[in-house]
């Protein structure tokens, strides 16, 4: 069977600065995968070129066996890969509502259709509500996304990021900036709204990698030093070097 | 018909009384279109009126650019005028029998061209957004309108090209020699183009629009190419263009240089701007206020355009969301039934601000007149008094009005500014 | 030959005009983010200020007071004006230096009136300098390039040898890097600004007596300005330089060259129509080289933005 995604000799370059040195990595379907590592290690530029926002400077990305280097992210996005971002990154102008719907157009076929009035559709409505409750924003149905409390804003994120129906699905570092309680109740989103899915999520709360992730790998200064499941990378003497001991002792807590 | 399967949700919804809803403003802006020239019906009215109808055309299709897809063009006169050009060729071609088409068709024509003028340009203009699709609009709009005036074949050179509307073939009795039959004829195209654009930012592609200006990069990780988003907005805002165009060609039967170069495209930019760029019905408040203010203010002062270039400024830097977008600030209130709050504070710094505006523009009425009026003619009158502009009593009066009302404006600026946080809050007071 | 010496000189001329107001424009874009649609109208301000100055006390002196009166307005319009629009995006802080250009416009028609003024090169420079081939070339001319050379090193020694010239390279080839430099960034905006214009102002001084100091002035240079930002490549200084250069020559030598479109296509072989008052295609056979002039360099950025859409020099894709 093929991996959902394969990278092969993945390398980028800014300037002269290498910020992806060579990483090799596959992740198999329907599998919860984690990226960790120190900060400028470039989990985010990982995450970027395999969404196609940046190009590669040379190797193979893979989507379901499919080379995907070089594709514009949108069609990326075409070929069942969704992602999140960092910076919460939503349509701060439209509804809650609107949001999701637009998440939804282009899977449920309306491509740049200028002939359907979109609030006639009444499949389209439907998977919206659907979406809206799962993320259980159903009293913000109409509210304007900008002025939604942050912790609403990350979940409207991840409504807007699976709506697509997508089967890989990219979560950049989901429950930054959140409470304990909000961290606890986005697990359990992520848990829910990914089921069946192909889950990649750079993160920083070890509490949520060791909680969801099947597989970690954990990225040095643009390198994959480990890649394997929680219970080694714990153990692996390399990894404690790279983080100094310190984060996964303390997870361990 | 999607509104007919039962399992429709909307359509569950849609009794008689919903459907009412739904065209109801369609239907009253129809019959308000059709008494209109009941009221107004002088020569000079029916003039302001087509204008104004043309106008609003023009200006809900650049709407179509800047408020819903965050493009701002500075050449969108092109594609209404070179709709415009085509028509009068067609108009002549009509006139001279070579081509039978009637008349009232010519519009559609004209949005024809349009549209595929702005998929030539749009092809590589619409690749980024923001300011280099500015620059880009302006550099094509300059050239569109320097080449005008070489290629005389088709755009007729400095006098432009001029055709006889009255010429195509006779429909229905009507052959478009008085100005009613224009008026109705301009109404109808007004009436369908308004609801095409409105139904249009209700697709699919029209939401994508927004979203697309809101954020092009999450458009882009939702599987929507922002270019091709933003070329067919493009291509569709200058097929209306180019509808205005025809509507213009029929009224004024003549297109110059003047209808393809900056000055027509800024303007068209401070019409939507001034009536405000967030909703659907701001161009249509921006062009009908444009209008009188053009037509009307022309005749009583010579400065005009400094007004309306100061008005566009402070619009600018104080309201972005333009008239209309002060309109619907007032929603919330209402809404919470809190109007009534706004109400005196409205007046106490609406009266001296206003007696600041008249101290300012009495004062800049009298320098212009002390200036440019003809030696021995020292008299001007201004809001109906008549006085001498080289005498000192008015330009203190209008130098103590400006500063005293200004002063007291800012004064109450503060109560106003609570006012209005009390008036938008949930707390019942 | 002559000619083609005049010509360059000419073009020159016109080049180097062309690049004070496009590198003022190129380092508040670059820095900024703002393309100041109201650059050329500064330029109008400061011919203006420089005949109302040289009414009072002659030339000399405004060529040193009307840029900095007008950078000094620059200056108080980037701090009351754009300042407070920049929060609401790029698009309205365009829509804000458009609305300024116009409004520019009106108060320049307000006070100085529609027609041209009478503002003429000082007594001094008032004689043919050299004379080449019978062309004679005047003083005011190549005063003007002295002006615009020193203008250059100026800048060039302020942007390598000095420390803000330092940040503002930084800020240049780093636009999203500025806010970090620890620098009080407000304060570098508003001098940007206010040099950028003076900049334009003083390009309006010595232009003002040689291209006529008249309204529409502003509009006229304006929109050749953006061509040129946009050919040489957006945020590029040196490509400003390079296609303020070539824009000038472009324009003076289609001017003086007075090459008929009909001698070019019967010299590739094609035959003149003989029905030509009536030929579809009459406006391509009666063309000559300096009606097309003022449009070629709109016709070159529609070729660059085709072919390359960076810019000659731009690093960013545009």
């Amino acid at each position: 069977m093929t991996a959902a995604i394969e990278l092969m000799d993945v390398r980028k370059n800014f300037g002269l600065a290498e910020i992806i040195r060579g990483v090799d990595l596959r992740i198999e379907r329907a599998e919860r995968h984690a990226i960790i590592g120190p900060n400028g290690a470039g989990k985010s530029t990982l995450f970027n070129l395999i969404t196609g926002k940046y190009g590669l400077t040379g190797g193979t990305i893979k989507l379901h066996g499919e080379d995907v280097g070089g594709l514009k992210p949108f069609e990326i996005s075409r070929r069942g890969l969704s992602r999140s971002f960092q910076i919460t990154n939503i349509f701060a102008n439209m509804t809650v509502f609107e949001n999701l719907r637009c998440g939804l157009l282009w899977s449920m076929g309306y491509k740049y259709s200028f002939w359907t009035l979109v609030d006639r559709q009444s499949r389209l409505t439907e998977r919206a509500e659907e979406l809206l409750e799962q993320i259980n924003l159903g009293d913000r149905r109409d509210t304007i996304a900008g002025v939604l409390t942050y912790a609403e804003q990350r979940a409207l994120e991840i409504g807007i990021t699976i709506a697509g129906g997508a089967d890989v699905i990219m979560l950049d570092e989901p429950t930054a900036g959140m409470s304990h309680s909000e961290t606890a109740a986005m697990v359990q989103l992520i848990r829910k709204v990914t089921e069946g899915k192909t889950l990649v999520m750079v993160e920083h709360d070890m509490g949520v990698i060791f909680d969801v992730a099947d597989r970690i790998s954990v990225l040095v200064y643009g390198e994959i030093i480990e890649s394997d499941t929680p219970e080694v990378v714990r153990a692996s003497a390399k990894v404690k070097e790279a983080y100094l001991g310190s984060s996964l002792d303390e997870a361990d807590a | 018909m999607t509104a007919i399967k039962s399992t429709d949700r909307a359509a569950a919804a849609t009794s008689g009384s919903a459907v009412l809803k739904r065209f109801a403003p369609w239907i009253i802006a129809a019959l308000f279109l059709l008494f209109l020239p009941v009221i107004f019906a002088s020569g000079s009215a029916l003039t302001i009126m087509n204008q104004m109808a043309i106008t609003i055309v023009f200006a809900l299709a650049y709407n179509m650019l800047l408020g819903q897809g965050g493009m701002l063009s500075f050449g969108h006169a092109v594609y209404m005028g070179l709709g415009g050009f085509f028509c009068v060729h067609l108009m002549n071609m009509v006139a001279a029998e070579e081509w039978f088409l009637p008349i009232p068709l010519l519009p559609l024509f004209g949005g024809i061209f349009g549209l595929a003028f702005a998929m030539v340009i749009g092809f590589f203009s619409t690749r980024r957004a923001g300011t280099v699709f500015a620059m880009i609009s302006l550099g094509i709009g300059e050239l569109i309108a320097a080449c005008s005036i070489i290629i005389v074949v088709f755009f007729g050179g400095e006098e432009g090209i001029s055709g006889d509307r009255t010429m195509g073939p006779e429909i229905f009795g009507l052959d478009f020699g008085s100005q009613i039959e224009v008026y109705y004829l301009t109404a109808a195209w007004l009436l369908v183009s308004a609801a095409a654009m409105y139904f249009y930012s209700r697709t699919p592609i029209g939401r994508l629009a927004n979203a697309v200006r809101d954020n092009e990069e999450r458009a882009e990780f939702l599987g929507y190419s922002q270019r091709y988003v933003r070329l067919i907005s493009f291509c569709a805002s200058g097929f209306f263009a180019g509808i205005a165009g025809g509507l213009f060609a029929i009224n004024f039967e003549i297109l110059t240089e003047e209808n393809l170069n900056l000055v027509t495209s800024g303007t068209i930019l401070l019409i939507t701007f001034l009536g405000g760029v967030g909703f659907f019905i701001g161009p249509i408040i921006g062009a009908i206020f444009f209008t009188l203010l053009q037509t009307v203010l022309s005749l009583y002062t010579e400065i005009w355009q400094l007004y309306v270039g100061a008005l566009f400024v402070l619009t600018v830097m104080f309201f972005p969301g333009g008239m209309s977008g002060l309109l619907f600030m007032h929603v919330r209130p209402y809404q919470l039934g809190k109007l009534n709050i706004l109400f005196l504070p409205y007046l106490k710094t609406f009266l001296p601000a206003t007696a600041a505006i008249l101290g300012g523009v009495g004062f800049l009425e009298i320098a212009f007149h002390a200036k440019n009026a003809s030696v021995g003619d020292q008299m001007m009158t201004l809001f109906w008094l008549t006085f001498d502009s080289h005498g000192l009593i008015p330009w203190l009066v209008c130098v103590l009005l400006a500063i005293v009302g200004g002063y007291l404006a800012c004064r109450m600026a503060p109560l106003l500014r609570d006012a209005w946080d009390e008036a938008n809050s949930l707390v019942a007071n | 030959m002559e000619l083609v010496i005049i010509n360059l000189l000419d073009g020159l001329v016109m080049g180097l005009l062309l690049f004070m107001l496009s590198s003022g424009l190129t380092l508040i874009f670059s820095m900024m983010g703002v393309l100041n649609f109201a650059h050329a109208s500064f330029y109008m301000l400061g011919a203006y200020f420089g005949y109302q100055i040289s009414q009072y006390v002659g030339f000399w002196p405004g060529l040193i007071i009307a840029p900095v009166l007008v950078g000094c307005g620059g200056a108080l319009i980037e701090r009351y004006g754009l300042r407070r629009v920049h929060k609401f995006g790029h698009v309205p802080e365009l829509i804000f230096t458009f609305g300024l250009a116009l409004l520019i416009e009106e108060v320049v028609q307000f006070i100085w009136g529609k027609s041209q003024m009478a503002y003429d090169e000082p007594a001094v420079l008032n004689f043919a300098l050299f004379s080449i081939g019978g062309n004679e070339f005047p003083a005011y001319k190549v005063f003007m390039i002295f002006i615009a050379v020193g203008i250059f090193l100026v800048l060039l020694y302020i942007l390598t040898r000095t420390r803000v010239g330092l940040v503002i390279q930084a800020a240049l080839s780093y636009p999203d890097t500025v806010q970090n430099l620890g620098h009080n960034v407000p304060l570098v905006f508003m001098g940007v600004f206010g040099v950028g214009t003076a900049l334009a102002g003083l390009a309006g001084v010595i232009a003002g007596p040689s291209l006529g100091t008249f309204p529409g002035m502003a509009f006229l240079l304006g929109s050749i300005v953006f061509v040129t930002i946009v050919v040489g490549g957006l945020g590029s200084l040196w490509g400003a330089l390079l296609a303020s250069l070539l824009i000038g020559w472009l324009l003076t030598f289609a001017a003086s060259y007075n090459v008929h479109m009909s001698d070019v296509l019967t010299a590739i072989g094609f035959t003149p129509p003989e029905d030509m008052a009536e030929h579809f295609l009459r406006d391509l056979w009666t063309l000559t080289m300096p009606q097309i002039g003022p449009i070629l360099p709109y016709i070159l950025m529609v070729l660059i933005l085709i072919v390359r859409p960076r810019g000659l020099m731009g690093k960013r894709e545009v």
